[in-house]
C-alpha cells in the first residue's frame, strides 16, 4: 500500500519481479556468469546510489529479503513473480516455478507466480504446461524469446511450436503471457529486437492478453503501433520505470508516447525486482509530471492520481481477475510482519 | 624515445580514424563511447585493435558490422600493412573476430547465419534510423532559431549551411547529417532542398509536426540504447585491467588511469 502525502491509500501490484539464483554454485558456465553479470550492471547504473546492494546478495537474496522489500520497505500490495529457466545458463534454472512457489507459500496472499515454457521443446513443453497448470494453478507465463537452447539462439512468438503452447494455455484458462524481448541473435539479418511476431499471436490469439515488457523498448514505436491495432496488448513498465531517476525528461518522453498512443488502461507498472526496488520507483513515480511541451505535443497527456492509480495496481488487478476492494480487506486482516530481531 | 614518440603518434592516428566507425545501433562514434579497448602498432606498420561491447550479450550483427568498419578503416590508412580486430568477451566474440581477420567481405562470411539474406538489410534500417536522428537534432535546432514550417521545408542545402547555431548537440549533428544527405545522394546542389525524407520525399509545411513526431520516436528508441549502453559500458569497463607493459594510449584517453594524486591517497 502507498500512502500519498494527503494520504489516500493506492493499491500496488508490482506486475515484474522475480526471485533468482544466480550465485556461482547455480551457474553452469560462463553464460550464467555473464547474465547476472548484465543483471547487476543494470542495477548499479540505474538505481540511486542509497539504493545499490553488494554483489553477493544481488545473485542470490533471500525469501526474508524479498519479503521486506517488496511489503515491509517497498509498498507492493501483491507481486507477480516471473518464472525464467535459462537451463542453458544455469544448473537448477535461473528463476524456477518451484523455487519461486515455495518462497510464496509463506505469504500466498501477496503473491502471483506465473510459469514459463519453452516451445521449442515441441512435447515437453506441452506436458510442462499441464504440469504447471495442475501442480500451481498458473494464470499466467512470462516468455522470454531470447533464451538460448541447444543451437538455438532464440524463438518467435508465432513459431508454428509456440501456437501449439498457446492453443494449450488458452484452452486451460492461462490467460497472461507476459513476453520479454531480448536481443535475438540469430538470423544476423534480423533486427534484434523485432516485436512484428507480437503482432500475429495476439491477432491470432484474442483470449489471451499479452503484456509486452518494457513496452518493446528499444523498439516503442513499433510496439505502439502494435498495440493500438491490437486491443489485448499491454505494455510493462519495467527497466523503463528507473529512468524516472536517471533521465526524468526521457521517461517523459516515454510514458507521453504509451499514454498517447496504447492509452492508461493498458500500462502495467513492474520494478524488475530484484533489479530494481519498488520502494523508491513508486514514490518517484507519484511525484512525476510529465513536463509541458512532452505533454503538449502528444495531445496533452499527464500523469493524473487516477491514471497513475490505474498503471500501479488496477490495470495489473483487471487481467488476474483480483477484487481490490476485497484483497484490500484481506491484507489489512494480516498486515505485514517485520520478524522479531 | 624517438620510437617510443612515433608509436604513439602512430596510434593516435589510429584512435582519430577510429571516430568514423559508428555503432549503428545508436549512430554515436565507438571512441566517444569507449568500446576501444587498446591500439597496439608494431614495427610502423602493424595494428592490432581491441574493442568491447557494453554487455556479453549485445547484438552480434552490431558486433559483425563494427569489427568489419574498424577493419575497413584502419586499413584505408597509408603505413598500414597487417590490421587486426579482436572483440573480446562476447557470446559470438570467436565467430567476430574469425571473419573479420579473415579478409572475405561480411556477407560471405555471414550468409549461413543469415537464412539467406544479407547483413546489409540491417546496415540500411539503422542508416536510416541515423538520419532520422541526426534529421530531428537539426530541425529543433532551426526552430529553436524561429524559423517556421514554411521557411524549414523550403530551406535549400546552401542556406543550411549558412546558418548559424549555437547549441552543442546541433554543431555537432549539422556535419553528420549533411554528410549522410549527400552520401545518399538525397541532396548535392546548394539550391537542393536541405529537409527531404529519407525516401526522397518533399515535406510539405503542414507535415511537418507529424514529420516530427516520427523522428522524435526513432530517437527515443535510440536514446534508450544509448542510455543503457554508456552505464553499462562504465560499469564494464572498470573491469578492464591495465596490461603488464604499463597503460597505454587508450587507458590514458579513457580515463582509466588513476592519478598521482589518487594513488598516494591510496597509500
Amino acid at each position: 500500500m502507498f500512502k500519498t502525502p494527503d494520504g489516500k491509500e493506492i493499491f500496488v501490484i508490482d506486475g515484474h519481479t522475480h526471485f533468482w539464483d544466480g550465485s556461482p554454485e547455480n551457474q553452469a558456465n560462463i553464460h550464467g556468469k555473464q547474465f547476472i553479470d548484465c543483471f547487476y550492471a543494470y542495477h548499479t547504473n540505474l538505481s540511486p546510489e542509497d539504493q545499490l546492494w553488494e554483489k553477493a546478495r544481488f545473485e542470490k537474496y533471500s525469501e526474508d529479503d524479498v519479503y521486506r522489500d517488496l511489503f515491509i520497505d517497498g509498498p507492493d500490495d501483491m507481486a507477480i513473480i516471473q518464472s525464467t529457466y535459462l537451463n542453458d545458463f544455469y544448473k537448477n534454472g535461473f528463476s524456477s516455478i518451484e523455487r519461486s512457489s515455495s518462497m510464496a507459500k509463506r505469504h500466498p496472499e501477496r503473491f502471483i507466480v506465473n510459469g514459463s515454457f519453452d516451445p521449442r521443446d515441441g512435447e515437453k513443453a506441452l506436458e510442462y504446461i499441464h504440469y504447471m497448470k495442475e501442480n500451481f494453478d498458473i494464470k499466467g507465463v512470462k516468455m522470454y524469446t531470447a533464451e538460448w537452447n541447444g543451437n538455438s539462439k532464440g524463438w518467435a512468438l508465432d513459431d508454428p511450436a509456440a501456437y501449439k503452447c498457446f492453443e494449450l494455455c488458452e484452452k486451460l484458462g492461462i490467460k497472461n503471457i507476459h513476453v520479454h524481448k531480448g536481443p535475438t541473435i540469430i538470423p544476423l539479418s534480423k533486427d534484434a529486437f523485432d516485436v512484428h511476431d507480437v503482432d500475429h499471436a495476439a491477432t491470432d490469439f484474442q483470449g489471451l492478453n499479452w503484456i509486452i515488457e518494457h513496452c518493446g523498448l528499444p523498439r516503442l514505436d513499433d510496439f505502439c503501433w502494435i498495440a493500438t491495432q491490437e486491443t489485448n496488448v499491454y505494455g510493462g513498465l519495467a527497466v523503463a520505470m528507473p529512468f524516472i531517476h536517471s533521465r526524468p525528461r526521457y521517461f517523459g518522453e516515454v510514458i507521453a508516447e504509451l499514454l498517447w498512443w496504447i492509452g492508461e488502461d493498458k500500462l502495467l507498472f513492474g520494478s524488475d525486482y530484484a533489479i530494481w526496488t519498488p520502494q523508491w520507483l513508486v514514490e518517484k513515480f507519484w511525484n512525476y509530471q510529465i513536463p509541458e511541451d512532452i505533454s503538449a505535443e502528444r495531445g496533452g497527456v499527464q500523469l493524473t492520481d487516477d491514471v497513475k492509480e490505474k498503471i500501479l495496481g488496477l490495470n495489473a488487478a483487471k487481467l488476474y481477475n483480483i477484487d481490490v476492494d476485497a484483497k484490500k480487506a484481506e491484507l489489512a486482516g494480516s498486515p505485514v510482519q517485520i520478524a522479531a530481531e | 624515445m624517438l620510437v617510443a614518440n612515433l608509436k604513439a603518434e602512430l596510434e593516435t592516428e589510429v584512435w582519430e580514424c577510429l571516430d568514423a566507425v559508428t555503432d549503428p545501433e545508436l549512430d554515436e562514434p565507438i571512441t566517444d563511447m569507449g568500446f576501444v579497448e587498446r591500439i597496439e602498432v608494431t614495427d610502423a606498420r602493424k595494428v592490432r585493435v581491441e574493442f568491447r561491447l557494453p554487455t556479453y550479450w549485445c547484438s552480434p550483427n552490431f558486433a559483425f558490422l563494427m569489427a568489419f568498419g574498424i577493419r575497413k578503416e584502419v586499413t584505408s590508412i597509408p603505413w598500414v600493412v597487417e590490421a587486426e580486430v579482436q572483440l573480446n568477451d562476447h557470446c559470438f566474440g570467436e565467430k567476430v573476430n574469425e571473419g573479420v581477420n579473415s579478409g572475405r567481405a561480411y556477407h560471405h562470411i555471414f550468409a549461413k547465419y543469415c537464412d539467406g539474406a544479407r547483413l546489409d538489410e540491417v546496415v540500411d534500417t539503422f542508416l536510416a534510423k541515423a538520419f532520422d536522428r541526426r534529421q530531428e537534432t537539426v530541425l529543433l535546432g532551426l526552430q529553436a532559431l524561429g524559423h517556421d514550417a514554411e521557411d524549414i521545408v523550403s530551406m535549400s542545402l546552401g542556406q543550411l549551411r549558412c546558418v548559424v547555431f549555437s547549441g552543442e548537440e546541433e554543431l555537432r549533428q549539422l556535419p553528420r547529417y549533411l554528410d549522410l544527405l549527400v552520401a545518399q545522394g538525397l541532396a548535392s546542389e546548394p539550391h537542393d532542398l536541405a529537409f527531404p525524407s529519407w525516401d526522397g520525399d518533399e515535406i510539405a509545411p503542414h507535415e511537418l509536426r507529424a514529420h516530427l513526431a516520427k523522428l522524435r520516436g526513432t530517437r527515443i528508441n535510440m536514446e534508450f540504447n544509448g542510455a543503457l549502453c554508456r552505464g553499462l559500458a562504465r560499469t564494464r569497463y572498470k573491469e578492464v585491467e591495465i596490461g603488464p607493459d604499463g597503460p597505454t594510449l587508450i587507458d590514458f584517453i579513457e580515463g582509466r588511469v588513476p592519478s598521482r594524486e589518487e594513488l598516494a591517497a591510496r597509500g
